[in-house]
């Protein structure tokens, strides 16, 4: 157990970071901040757009509360983390936005939402408001980049077998019968129970070794 | 202007737009709190009348906004009048009726950070609801919420005696009855439109 202890708190900066891609994916291991996921995972298109844009707000967000933490006063921290992250968040929407106002009306309120995304505060509350500048940004790099790989997983199986696509370019033969209900809501509900499915098989084979 | 009738708006929002199924909105509680057919249907209480208090109070920022011309505001304004809201009701209820502060429990804090909350801000300001028109919204997306989380909690509640392999237990098993719940939703499409 101290064991475990000690090597927990000597993690490397490279470790931070890989463990939010692999052992702690916010995605299909904690099971964080469904909502986007769910809503915005119908192409792969907008769910590597929502990945980014929250990944965007998640660095940003970290490195702030991590530069703020000796300054932020215990009670009041949960609103100052929201207020910090709310910011972000109409940054990077006025961002998109000028970007490209197709993608905007895609993604719709789900930009704004990620201000209530319970992934950014935990990160805020379990790691940035404890670690370094450099060590919270690699958290941050992870478990964004976890969250992208996530969503982007989900959306292209849901793009592929709902309109038979893969980032808008078609892949599959013409005659190709197309699973309208992937691209709609309950599709997924579906596709995300499928692989935590597949996660859970994995999980299960690997213990009985 | 929105010209929609009161109970277009609320067939909308409550079974055609249902916040849970139809939007993602709120699948954390959904996912979490649907366990008992009583918890679920006291949180989804707490839920329907935070949103008819902030859904109120939108209505009023977003007009002083406009007054301001400070449309950037609007994001960090709403969460803030939200976790105040949160915080006042929570208050209020431990005065009035320490009872239902008891039954309430942890929900009440919870729903600051439940999506469905802010959603429904954003859509009524999106859709240019008036002062009625935002109230009938949030009445009906709070309804349409408990109905979910109801619905939800008695699918599982029968779920627990059934014989399931164990890796399918727990959050897949709740995805997989959340899919079909929903496709069963879709059934109301078309309900309310002219």
């Amino acid at each position: 157990m101290n064991k475990e202890i000690t090597k927990a708190t000597t993690l490397s900066s490279t470790d931070e970071f890989i463990k939010g891609l692999w052992k702690e994916n916010p995605v299909f291991v904690q099971v964080l901040g469904m909502c986007p996921v769910l809503a915005v995972s119908n192409t792969a298109i907008n769910a590597l757009a929502m990945g980014l844009a929250t990944a965007f707000v998640l660095i940003m967000s970290n490195s702030l509360v991590s530069l703020l933490r000796n300054f932020i006063p215990k009670e009041v921290r949960i609103a100052s983390y929201i207020l910090i992250i709310a910011t972000f968040v109409t940054m990077i929407d006025y961002a998109i936005q000028a970007i490209s106002v197709e993608l905007h009306k895609n993604l719709g309120a789900f930009i704004s939402l990620i201000v209530v995304n319970c992934l950014i505060l935990s990160r805020a509350e379990a790691f940035a408001s404890k670690n370094t500048l450099g060590k919270s940004i690699m958290d941050a790099l992870g478990m964004g980049l976890g969250f992208t790989l996530g969503l982007v997983s989900l959306g292209l199986v849901r793009e592929i077998l709902g309109s038979g696509a893969v980032f808008g370019i078609p892949i599959l033969p013409e005659n190709f019968q197309e699973w309208v209900i992937m691209i709609l809501p309950a599709g997924g509900f579906f596709t995300l129970a499928a692989w935590l499915l597949v996660f859970n098989l994995y999980k299960q084979k690997r213990n009985a070794l | 202007m929105n010209q929609e009738s009161f109970s277009q708006i609320f067939i909308n929002a409550c079974l055609v737009n249902n916040f849970v199924l139809a939007y993602f909105l709120g699948i954390c509680p959904f996912l979490g709190v649907s366990g008992k057919i009583d918890t679920a249907g006291k949180m989804g209480g707490a839920v329907t009348f935070v949103m008819l208090i902030s859904s109120m109070c939108a209505y009023g920022i977003h007009a002083f906004l406009e007054a301001i011309d400070a449309p950037f505001l609007q994001l960090i304004s709403y969460i803030v009048v939200i976790a105040s809201t949160v915080q006042l009701v929570e208050m209020f209820v431990k005065k009035m009726s320490p009872a239902l502060f008891q039954a309430l429990g942890i929900f009440l804090p919870l729903i600051t950070t439940n999506c469905a909350i802010l959603g429904l801000a954003l859509f009524q300001t999106n859709k240019g609801y008036d002062f009625f028109q935002s109230v009938t919204y949030a009445f009906g997306a709070g309804t349409g919420f408990t109905l979910a989380l109801l619905l939800m909690a008695g699918l599982r509640e029968q779920l627990d005696f059934a014989e399931v392999p164990k890796v399918i237990r727990g959050t897949v098993l709740t995805l997989v009855a959340a899919g079909i719940l929903s496709l069963a939703f879709m059934g109301f499409s078309g309900l309310g439109s002219n």
